[in-house]
């Protein structure tokens, strides 16, 4: 039964995969978007981690006159810390994007972001990407 | 200090980023931020020149050997891209970041320069490493840096485009991610060298197959390869003109050369054409990246908009030079790699220049301006030419290439494709040659003077290269047919 | 007559006692997990994320001037760029002491503890990044709160 009972952890990082890309999909608003992308790369971390794991095996560290010690590959953690630091990273990039998009249209759901985007389109005519307007593009500044 | 060369050329961009952030003075930050672009030029062409006379560079990094350290090689393909990438920030930079249209304030600059070069150092690292999780790290700096710098632009859509880029290419980088830990659940090695070597005994494994599955939707969503280009059009016309002008010219580059080093160094020619059949898949894309890129460029009221869908018409003939899986084929997607870059980066300059007078990049405000900005827009004529393949630009060269790949290999068809959306090009550059030389200006504006010289100047750098590399092509179209050999040889 | 004013998280004694006794621990535990990051779990990147959220937590209850007076922003982000500047400056001194980039044999007497110096060095500029980084994160979205579109 080693297909579907031994690999139960693959099954659960499909699963949490899965569902962090379906919410990256469906879900409007802006902050569930990236809510769903940090559960997409949290499925890759534990990916890592579980391939990293030998049975029986401890902590990557031989004590002082120990012999024969079976311990659990210590590179996929080190490259996970990494990838750790990379999501947090993008998830408060994306969540200060939010923050602006939200000051900028009043709103955080992307339906009604692409409703309003129209709207300006079709008020001010395809002129609408250069008009000096709140939320447009204003004059350019002098050279630093 | 010389046998450093390949550490220095991502460290000293990396380093003069916080050297940025503590600096502050922006006039300080802007010098300093020239003086180290250039210098990474200088590295740059040094390793090429080395490469030329003596082969493969190989650097291990704090002194482990590989395949247990992480090395940096440097090999012709790498260091053409890293001349290329240096040399487009080199000119870049003293165009002057934060003039063409960003919303940061004035005191605030220098932060927009420690993007810049950690954006530099990122794509340099990506080039230059031997490591597969490696160009995972640098391709995640390059990328959340690319984020910032795009929504730095100006108005609240620059938000938006900055949030769906952020979207899709974090799901592109984590796919990318997920690709390289199968790899080594695999084969328990990391090294690119290392990997094309071990893989041959465990190809035939299902792994295998959706490894490399993961890592192609990755890199094709960098690379802006047809279904998975939804972020760029947003992205390079919402962007400040000289950060699109920059990106256009070089994050997509680097993408491509990551592709082509795990479809033929990792991977194997044979396995992925023979077995897999990727080029069933990339041709039939590139043709419709080719000509719908074209054609909605066609329709395009915004000159940024119009530019970034003839981008994702460039990069499927750069797809389809890779897909023929031939040296002329692969010669011809590395110089239209050239010519892309030179080309897009000098037209994305020329924008700059007319939205630093005019305050607008709308076609219709285009009217007249051949007369008022007359380098300006002899620029953009040159630029054009290079774009639709005129002889004696590197266009041509290019598309010569990739005809005669398409012709060898009896896909009369694909030649025909070609050429037709050459024509497709034509057509929207003529449409705004048509608007600036032969339309009378609107009524009632301002006179507009011509671009500053230092914005005039960095912009023809860029311009004239097409023309001259399209004439001496030995030091692109040499050095590309010379990298393409070594990369479908297979030896790492 | 009910109070209608609502209470500031400092005014609730549980909060502010707990909080207290709790947040010298909490440094303290960031410190210990930056420097035992070689025989156990830990390193930089916990260590510094450990610490700010001991300052956070303060942030949180005290309010925003208070940690703001204890951790100036000035002083975060010039922290942020120095610790990359140590983690390279280290990589830098290898090369001209005459080793490859990051190589730390070099730096000692012999290699092994050569490169114990050289990690706990490198460790100390990442933790001491990844501690302005992300108070630097909580100031910009606190700051955002209070003044809506200023920056501090």
């Amino acid at each position: 039964m080693t297909g579907l009972l031994g690999l139960w952890h693959y099954w659960m990082i499909i699963a949490l995969m899965m569902v962090g890309l379906y919410i990256v999909i469906a879900r409007d608003n802006l902050v569930k978007k990236i809510m769903g992308l940090n559960i997409f790369q949290t499925s890759v971390i534990l990916f890592y981690v579980a391939l990293a794991k030998v049975e029986g095996g401890t902590a990557p560290i031989i004590p002082e006159g120990a012999e024969h010690v079976v311990y659990s590959n210590p590179l996929p953690h080190v490259l996970m810390l990494t990838a750790i630091v990379v999501g947090v990273a993008t998830t408060a990039l994306g969540l200060a994007l939010c923050v602006r998009i939200q000051e900028a249209y009043g709103s955080n759901e992307e339906d009604e972001i692409v409703r309003m985007d129209v709207e300006g389109l079709a008020r001010r005519g395809d002129r609408a990407e250069s008009a000096p307007h709140a939320d447009d593009v204003p004059p350019e500044e002098v050279p630093a | 200090m010389t046998e450093h060369l390949p550490a220095l050329q991502v460290v000293v961009p990396m380093l003069a980023a916080p050297v940025c952030v503590l600096l502050r003075r922006t006039q300080a930050v802007k010098v300093f931020a020239v003086l180290v672009a250039w210098s990474t030029l200088a590295i740059a062409g040094t390793l090429l020149a080395t490469v030329l006379d003596s082969g493969t560079i190989s650097y291990k990094m704090g002194g482990w050997a590989a395949p247990a350290g992480i090395e940096y090689r440097v090999t012709i393909a790498n260091a053409y891209i890293l001349v290329l990438v240096t040399s487009v920030a080199s000119v870049v930079l003293p165009f002057g970041l934060g003039s063409a249209g960003s919303s940061v304030p004035q005191d605030r600059k220098y932060l927009l320069f420690a993007a810049f070069l950690l954006c530099i150092s990122g794509l340099l690292g990506i080039t230059i490493t031997g490591d597969a999780f490696n160009v995972f790290v640098f391709l995640e700096v390059t990328s959340l840096s690319s984020y910032a710098l795009v929504s730095m632009g100006h108005g609240r859509r620059a938000l938006m485009a900055a949030y769906s880029y952020l979207i899709l290419g974090t799901i592109g980088g984590t796919f990318i991610l997920l690709g390289v830990g199968l790899m080594y659940q695999m084969t328990g090695t990391l090294n690119v060298v290392d990997l094309s070597e071990r893989l041959p005994e465990v190809m035939a494994s299902r792994t295998m197959i959706v490894a490399f599955g993961f890592m192609m939707v990755g890199l094709f969503i960098k690379l802006a390869v047809f279904p998975l280009h939804q972020w760029l059009p947003n992205a390079y016309t919402y962007a400040p003109s000289t950060v699109s002008a920059f990106l256009a010219a070089t994050a997509t580059k680097v993408s491509y050369y990551v592709l082509a080093r795990v479809v033929f160094t990792i991977f194997g020619a044979a396995y992925v054409f023979g077995e897999l059949g990727l080029d069933r898949i990339l041709i039939p894309l590139s043709l419709a990246a080719m000509f719908g890129g074209s054609v909605a460029a066609i329709y395009q009221t915004n000159v940024k908009r119009l530019l970034a869908y003839s981008s994702i018409a460039q990069i499927g003939y750069m797809t389809l030079g890779l897909s023929f899986n031939s040296l002329d084929g692969l010669t011809g997607g590395l110089v239209h790699l050239f010519n892309h870059a030179m080309m897009k980066g000098g037209l994305f300059l020329v924008v700059a220049c007319v939205t630093y007078r005019l305050n607008s990049s709308m076609v219709d405000d285009w009217r007249g301006l051949g007369r008022r900005m007359p380098i300006t827009m002899a620029a953009f004529v040159v630029g054009g030419l290079s774009l639709i393949g005129v002889p004696t630009t590197v266009g041509f060269v290019s598309k010569w290439y990739l005809v005669s790949a398409a012709v060898q290999q009896d896909k009369l068809v694909v030649a025909g494709a070609i050429l037709l959306s050459s024509l497709l090009a034509v057509v929207y550059v003529w449409k705004i040659i048509e608007t600036v030389y032969f339309k009378a200006p609107p009524e009632g504006g301002d006179p507009v003077a011509e671009a500053p010289m230092s914005m005039l100047i960095p912009t023809w750098i860029l311009i004239g290269a097409t023309i001259y590399f399209g004439l001496h092509t030995a030091l692109t179209a040499g050095v590309a047919s010379k990298a393409a050999a070594l990369l479908l040889s297979g030896v790492p | 007559m009910i109070d209608p004013t609502p209470m500031r998280m400092r005014d609730k004694i549980v909060l502010r006692v707990v909080s207290k006794l709790l947040i010298p621990f909490i440094l303290l535990f960031g410190l210990y997990v930056q420097f035992h990051g070689d025989f156990g779990p830990g390193g930089g990147f916990q260590a510094g994320v450990i610490f700010a959220a001991g300052f956070i937590l303060y942030g949180l209850i005290f309010g925003l001037d208070e940690v703001e007076t204890v951790v100036p922003h000035r002083f975060v982000e010039i922290g942020s760029a120095l610790g990359v500047l140590i983690y390279g400056g280290v990589g830098v001194v290898n090369m001209m002491l005459g080793a490859n980039f990051l190589d730390y044999s070099v730096l000692a007497h012999d290699p092994a503890h050569g490169r114990h110096y050289g990690i706990l060095a490198i460790e100390a500029g990442v933790g001491l990044t990844v501690f302005a980084t992300m108070m630097l994160i909580f100031y910009a979205f606190a700051d955002r709160g209070r003044r809506p579109g200023g920056a501090a």
